[in-house]
């Protein structure tokens, strides 16, 4: 099949001009509304539940899962669908565990949190180091997919769509804040799941709408192994640790926590996840209709010769079902899907660095707004430029690691330290503070030495540590380290506050 | 203690419950999928119809069945938990 990917596409271009556009405008209109630290970190409080739940899949859903999950199930059939699941079942524990006390008891980011009832300083930077390694992290593999991706996409240079991308997103978040980024990934996630839907069902068209069909034609074609697990899950305990990194990690994601500040109440978060949840769900499983539509209709041996990974594949079925226009609409979602993870992964950083770092470590907690609005933005200015160094630097780098990275810090480090502060009364200042700390290093020492670094990247001929995921070890680790830390030493004052935790849980004033 | 914050200690075990229960099936759901995956290949490739392994349809019941928890999560909060709070709320006037 001949493709006209990563060539000169004047529709693809003209409908990325449109979404760039549009959300430009909208950054302009947010801008006039943002006046204050707390229009820029939440929106001042003012999304309502529907539009926080697409916003929420909008952060969330990145270009790895649409364009990736297809091509892993378009070249490995079942295996792909692992990770799909794995993506979306943090939903639930997000909703059951911290999406409405985490509304009630912070301000700004999930670390309000954990600080409520202990003592500032210790608590902010040790959760501050995480928070900061899983937005780096995680940049670094949205930057580096981005430059790799509109190479392929628009046939643009590495360096100047990395660039783009960086530039576009500091003027949504600087200008317009919390609106804007929110707006964005309201239209982002609209665009995606209209795209993946239309790509969907122009697949299903082919195979008399049944996806039954769709599946037998892909068996006779491959094999009836594409239905069934394969390789790509081998060992066991390396599944299940990377299943808890996703499942935890979800509910430890800085950037998804705070949009749980941009609504009015518990209420609303609470209807925010369900939202998000039906659609992110509704999306992966659409994921299985692409991946296998694009291994039936564009063949596996065309998807390898334009990208090894596969990464193609959903554009090329795009182009084969609906010419040069639909995959130019299809590579603009894909630029617009970037934009809006980069965004949201940007603004927390910066609320981190301004809110947590510099307003109550080394300002007491005593600033006037105008100081805090002008270090958030100079903040995510700083991240922003940051993003796009270390996007070019990384160029040509295998980053796929990275996000399984983010998940697992996320998890090994925001998530036990978020729950046990909010549900445990025994939580002391050093508990808290040696958990983050032992989930953080324990996760970066052990993907060192896991087959990840050093048998795909170092090209070592084993690796000390077997996981490809520090998950299973790290996650345990720092629940074990918080609650034994804090059984040594109580801490008065934190176990007095935390009857006012226990109120605040239900309710943002103090009943 | 006076009762309005033992009714809100009660109600905040509650929840915790409740969210423990619910997440705890939500594990054992998405494990029990990953070690079936893990320990019994074979049987998730099973065709239980023309096109439709057994793997691809648990696949897409686990999905299903985290709507069904968070459905279910819904429902308790929205009936009972919002309605506990409010009852504690108005003991205050």
């Amino acid at each position: 099949m001949n493709t006209t990917l990563g060539q000169f596409n004047p529709l693809a271009i003209s409908f990325f001009a449109i979404f760039i556009a549009t959300s430009l405008g909208i950054t302009y209109w947010a801008a006039k509304q943002t006046k204050s630290t707390a229009h820029f970190y939440t929106a001042g409080g003012n999304i309502s539940g529907f539009q926080n739940g697409l916003a929420l899949a909008g952060d969330y859903m990145s270009a790895a899962s649409f364009l990736g999950i297809a091509g892993l199930v378009a070249l490995n059939g079942f295996d792909g669908l692992i990770y799909s699941i794995g993506f979306l079942v943090g939903w639930p524990v997000v909703m059951f565990l911290i999406a409405e006390p985490l509304r009630n008891l912070g301000k700004y980011t999930f670390i309000d949190v954990v600080a409520y009832r202990l003592r500032q300083k210790p608590v902010r930077i040790s959760a501050a180091i995480g928070t900061l390694a899983v937005v780096v992290f995680y940049l670094i593999a949205q930057m580096v997919g981005a430059g790799n991706l509109i190479r392929l996409l628009f046939g643009m240079d590495y360096n100047l769509a990395v660039m783009i991308v960086g530039g576009v997103m500091l003027a949504y978040v600087i200008f317009g804040g919390m609106m804007a980024t929110t707006w964005v990934q309201i239209i982002k996630a609209i665009l995606l799941l209209s795209g993946t839907l239309l790509l969907a069902i122009l697949v299903l068209a082919q195979f008399n709408f049944s996806p039954l069909n769709l599946f037998q034609a892909a068996a006779d074609k491959y094999g009836a192994g594409v239905l069934a697990p394969g390789k790509l899950v081998s060992d066991p305990l390396d599944a299940i640790s990377l299943g808890l990194s996703l499942m935890l990690g979800t509910a430890g994601l800085p950037h998804i926590l705070m949009r749980f500040y941009t609504v009015r109440n518990a209420k609303a978060a609470r209807t925010s996840v369900m939202y998000a949840t039906i659609v992110i769900g509704f999306f992966y499983l659409l994921t299985f209709i692409l991946g296998f539509g694009a291994m039936v209709l564009v063949g596996q041996d065309g998807i390898k010769k334009i990208d090894a990974g596969g990464n193609m594949a959903a554009p090329m079925l795009a182009q084969f079902l609906g010419g040069d226009a639909f995959l130019g609409f299809i590579a603009a979602v894909s630029f617009a899907t970037i934009l809006a993870v980069v965004a949201g992964l940007t603004l927390s950083g910066a609320a981190t660095l301004s809110h947590d770092l510099w307003v109550n470590v080394v300002r007491h907690g005593a600033t006037d707004e105008t100081e805090e609005f002008r270090v958030a933005r100079a903040a995510t200015l700083l991240l922003g430029v940051l993003a796009i160094i270390l996007g070019i630097v990384f160029q040509g780098e295998n980053v796929a690691y990275m996000v399984g990275l983010a998940f697992a810090i996320a998890a090994s480090c925001n998530f036990p330290a978020l729950l046990m502060s909010m549900m445990w009364r025994g939580l002391t200042t050093i508990g808290a503070v040696s958990s983050m700390l032992a989930g953080t290093i324990s996760s970066l020492v052990l993907i060192y030495l896991s087959p990840t670094i050093q048998v795909t990247i170092l090209k070592h001929a084993s690796a000390p540590f077997p996981l490809k995921n520090p998950g299973l070890i790290s996650i345990p680790l720092a629940f074990a380290v918080g609650i034994i830390v804090s059984l040594l030493k109580s801490e008065r004052l934190a176990s007095e506050r935390f009857a006012e935790v226990e109120s605040r849980i239900h309710s943002e004033e103090v009943l | 203690m006076n009762e309005r914050s033992r009714a809100l200690t009660a109600l905040a075990n509650e929840r915790w419950r409740i969210s423990f229960w619910l997440t705890s099936a939500m594990l054992t759901i998405y494990f029990g999928f990953i070690l079936l995956i893990a320990y019994n290949k074979p049987l998730l490739g099973y065709l239980i119809a023309p096109g439709l392994s057994l793997g691809i349809l648990l696949g897409a019941l686990v999905i299903v069945a985290a709507w069904v928890l968070i459905y279910i999560y819904i429902r308790w909060a929205n009936t009972y938990y919002d309605k506990q709070l409010a009852k504690i709320r108005g003991d205050e006037q």
